[in-house]
């Protein structure tokens, strides 16, 4: 049954940069690259290529010796021509140089009534071996779905709430059809309800309205209103031994039309925004681009930060680094990395803040778009101010005090008190407006492996 | 010279700490992780604290000297005079509290080697406020030494302690030198002599009395003084705080400007300050009713507006580390307090202040409540899980 939920707790962070509705084409497309780092569960991974190799689009490159049925493919056809290794040989990069003209590998396709009777078993070992499987996200961890396992339910949100965040209405432009057919299959992989959450404030966006077989609920409220974490415990929380799968619009659509077209179609769109961005626009590139193809002769100076994602959750990448498997935004911000001279008390309504101590003015101008710098604005303290991060997490949890028993380890306390219904994202307000300055996602992941590991 | 192998290691974080203090730091934020940050740090929230007793500085300080010109009978001095009293009085007291209990936290800075925390900033200021203009400056000393290293750093530094510094410094000096913090010291005299008939009695002092002698205490309080200045304690002096006191206790009217700031900025929480006096209020009624010593009977509102009541209330109980830290907590930590200053003060004679032990004492009992808060949180958990 639709539910309408008002959500009042939390805080829209307006960043200058806005992304304009144009979609252009890179001025070049050529190295795209796999990071095992985007996938936070990867434990034992195992390459299935080497330097020199030559593979297909929606080949095999990599996969998880724990869970081997999933395969991590590349996003185009060419040449691999470099696997980056870090600090103890920890794989972090698979490069590919694209070929001019593109194959692929190609499974069946399947037209739609072909798709009704497709059964379960058939369809996750398609998805498992085309390299969409990833896609899908387990809760608890925040981890690829493991495929021998079932969930309660499965979770989607329409709307993305972070700074900056771009518009599904162009991300899936005329992909309604594809949307259709990955939610088809994803019913077969739940006896529970998908849930297709939407923002309230509007209409059903047009991409969006008349999907068949999941129910919409609406949602009100600044971020994190969009973060799926957020929805889930107010829909249908996660208790101790439950498990859900949440799944980006983007990567549903994927899905889609990999049974549509029997493809790996790893094309994207992707919004470079941010306030170091000359013209903050749409590309259409595809997943792994680097971030150069598209950036280069954007940005207005070189003292910046590329992240790939938005700015509360994403990774920084160098201008040469690649896109993020699951990201559809690059942000590009100024380097905070000078001092300040009294930066601690001067009067300032240039920076945001959540709160309003002294000097602090710009809880007074609401509809500003502030342009931060990744500057980190004070250095690591003990937790002193109480009662803040309540205000920015809309859910029934305490998170200082989740905080403190991951920091203490104590395993019982982490579940009791809800360490299975948060991932990073949710949060990460929490580590914007801390004044203590903790590395409140890093705390939480740490705690998140502790149990995951127990 | 200060890095890792340099001549001064050790005094490595102390030169951060200076620099740090002219310069905000330059760090950026890390790879992964919220890669902006809010433009609140510490410093700023301590600052904030800083403005927010400033009025009961300046005033307290031009009241050390109002008050010495009416006990010695100079009716007619003028306000500079009033101010340089107060002034010579006060600032040796400030000094000696931040250079005390500074230097202690520097020691811990380098044995531990954390970093300098700003907590000192305003526990150093808070001191003095809550001591008599005559307190002695080697027991300022020894206080704030005491109490930064019992209260504070043996729990951890800043963000860990259970009890509120500048309390425990306080109830370190009404315990083992009670005779320089109770009584007539309220009054700088100087080396004047005071008028015929002055009495050093505080409201508090003279509520306490009423038990044994039966009057009433409106009516002690507005015939106190009679004779060398009349008026002494009315209503109206006691809310402006024309009275003698502890430096910084004396003015309501202060505190509730201080107040105000500390809640438009969001830095002190209200739920504190409105549940302590909604306590003290409800028990100063119910006492009323029991009616059984003059103290009793005493309109609840006094309570309000005696002793150092609305300082503690604004500025002690509201201390966000040594207060209950869940929000619904706070409210009943606050009711607690309101309930057992007015206990203290009208059931036993033994202390005339209960508003220090009773924040004291709610100190220690705050984590139990936000325990309970807590386990409601995860027994609602639970019933989703079984629903």
């Amino acid at each position: 049954m639709s539910q309408i939920i008002k959500l009042k707790r939390g805080f829209d962070i307006n960043l200058a940069g806005k992304a304009s509705n144009k979609v252009e084409n890179p001025s070049q497309q050529e190295t795209y690259a796999i990071k095992p780092s985007d996938f936070i569960g990867l434990k034992r991974p195992k390459l299935l290529v080497e330097v020199g190799d030559k593979v297909k689009a929606g080949q095999p490159v990599l996969f998880d010796k724990v869970m081997e049925k999933v395969r991590y493919v590349s996003p185009v056809s060419g040449e691999v021509t470099d696997i980056v290794r870090g600090k103890k040989r920890v794989l972090q990069e698979i490069i590919v140089k694209a070929d001019n003209q593109e194959t692929s590998v190609q499974f069946d396709k399947f037209s739609v009534s072909d798709i009704a009777n497709l059964d379960r078993e058939k369809a996750i070992d398609l998805m498992c071996e085309s390299g969409v499987w990833p896609n899908i996200i387990q809760r608890p961890y925040g981890v690829v779905a493991n495929p021998e396992t079932s969930p309660k339910a499965i979770f989607i949100s329409g709307f993305d709430t972070h700074p900056l965040a771009p518009d599904y209405q162009i991300l899936l432009k005329d992909r309604k059809k594809d949307l259709q057919v990955g939610i088809d299959i994803l019913k077969k992989l739940t006896d529970g309800i998908i849930h297709f959450n939407i923002n309230a404030s509007g209409e059903i966006p047009s991409e969006f309205s008349g999907l068949a077989g999941v129910q919409f609920n609406k949602f009100t409220g600044p971020h994190p209103a969009g973060n799926v974490g957020v929805q889930i415990h107010h829909l249908d929380p996660i208790n101790k031994g439950d498990l859900v799968w949440t799944i980006n619009p983007v990567g549903v659509a994927q899905i889609g039309k990999f049974f549509l077209e029997g493809i790996y179609d790893s094309s994207k769109i992707v919004a470079l925004v941010g306030s170091e961005v000359n013209d903050p626009r749409y590309f259409n590139v595809r997943m792994g681009a680097r971030i150069n193809d598209f950036a280069e002769g954007n940005v207005k100076n070189d003292n910046v930060r590329f992240i790939s994602g938005n700015a509360l959750t994403g990774t920084k990448v160098s201008s040469k680094g690649f896109l993020g498997f699951y990201d559809s935004m690059v942000t590009v911000l100024p380097e905070g990395d000078q001092d300040e001279f009294l930066g601690w008390i001067l009067p300032t309504t240039s920076k945001l803040s959540f709160h309003r101590a002294f000097g602090l003015f710009s809880f007074l101008n609401q509809g500003k778009e502030f342009s931060l710098n990744t500057n980190n604005r004070g250095e690591p303290r003990a937790f002193v101010q109480t009662g803040v991060f309540e205000k920015v997490t809309p859910m029934d949890i305490y998170p200082m005090y989740l905080l403190k028993a991951i920091m203490a380890e104590d395993y019982d306390e982490m579940e009791e008190l809800g360490i299975y219904e948060v991932i990073e994202e949710d949060l990460a307000l929490c580590e914007f407006v801390d004044v203590s300055k903790h590395e409140i996602q890093d705390i939480l992941r740490h705690g998140l492996e502790l149990i995951q590991n127990s | 010279m200060f890095e890792k192998g340099g001549k001064l290691e050790k005094f490595y974080l102390l030169f951060e700490a200076g620099e740090t203090f002219l310069f905000s730091p330059s760090e950026t934020t890390k790879a992964r992780g919220a890669q902006i940050k809010d433009a609140i740090d510490l410093k700023r929230l301590m600052m904030t604290v800083i403005i927010a007793m400033i009025p009961c500085l300046l005033f307290g300080t031009w009241n050390v000297g109002h008050q010495h010109f009416i006990a010695v009978g100079e009716l007619n001095a003028s306000e500079i005079d009033k101010w340089l009293v107060g002034l010579k009085t006060v600032i040796p007291i400030l000094l000696v509290s931040y250079i005390a209990g500074g230097l202690v936290e520097v020691v811990f800075v380098i044995i531990r080697k954390h970093p300098l925390n700003e907590g000192y900033l305003v526990t150093g200021m808070l001191i003095p406020l809550v001591v008599p203009p005559t307190i002695p400056l080697w027991q300022v000393a020894l206080a704030a030494i005491f109490a930064v290293i019992i209260a504070k750093e043996a729990f951890g530094g800043t963000g860990m302690n259970v009890l509120n510094v500048a309390l425990t410094a306080r109830a370190f000096l009404y315990f083992a030198y009670p005779s320089q913090i109770s009584g007539e010291v309220w009054t700088y005299l100087g080396d004047k002599t005071p008028v015929d008939g002055y009495s050093g009695a505080t409201p508090l002092a003279l509520a306490n009395q009423s038990i044994t002698s039966g009057e009433s205490v409106v009516t002690t309080l507005n015939s106190f003084g009679a004779g060398w200045f009349d008026d002494v304690y009315s209503f109206s002096n006691m809310f402006f705080g024309f009275m003698p006191g502890s430096i910084g206790e004396t003015s309501t009217l202060m505190c509730i400007i201080g107040a105000a700031i500390l809640i438009m900025t969001g830095v002190g929480s209200w739920k504190v300050m409105l549940g302590v006096v909604l306590g003290a209020f409800a028990m100063g009624n119910l006492v009323n009713v029991i009616g059984a010593n003059p103290y009793m009977d005493m309109p609840a509102y006094y309570h309000l507006i005696i002793g150092g009541f609305a300082f503690g209330t604004v500025f002690m109980a509201t201390d966000p580390v040594t207060a209950a830290q869940t929000e619904k907590g706070k409210w009943i930590y606050g009711i607690f307090i309101g309930i057992l200053t007015v206990i203290i003060r009208v059931f036993n004679p033994a202390y005339p202040e209960g508003i220090m032990l009773a924040i004291l004492l709610m100190n220690v009992f705050a984590p139990l409540i936000d325990h309970y808060i807590v386990q409601a949180n995860k027994k609602r958990r639970l019933k989703r899980a079984t629903v």
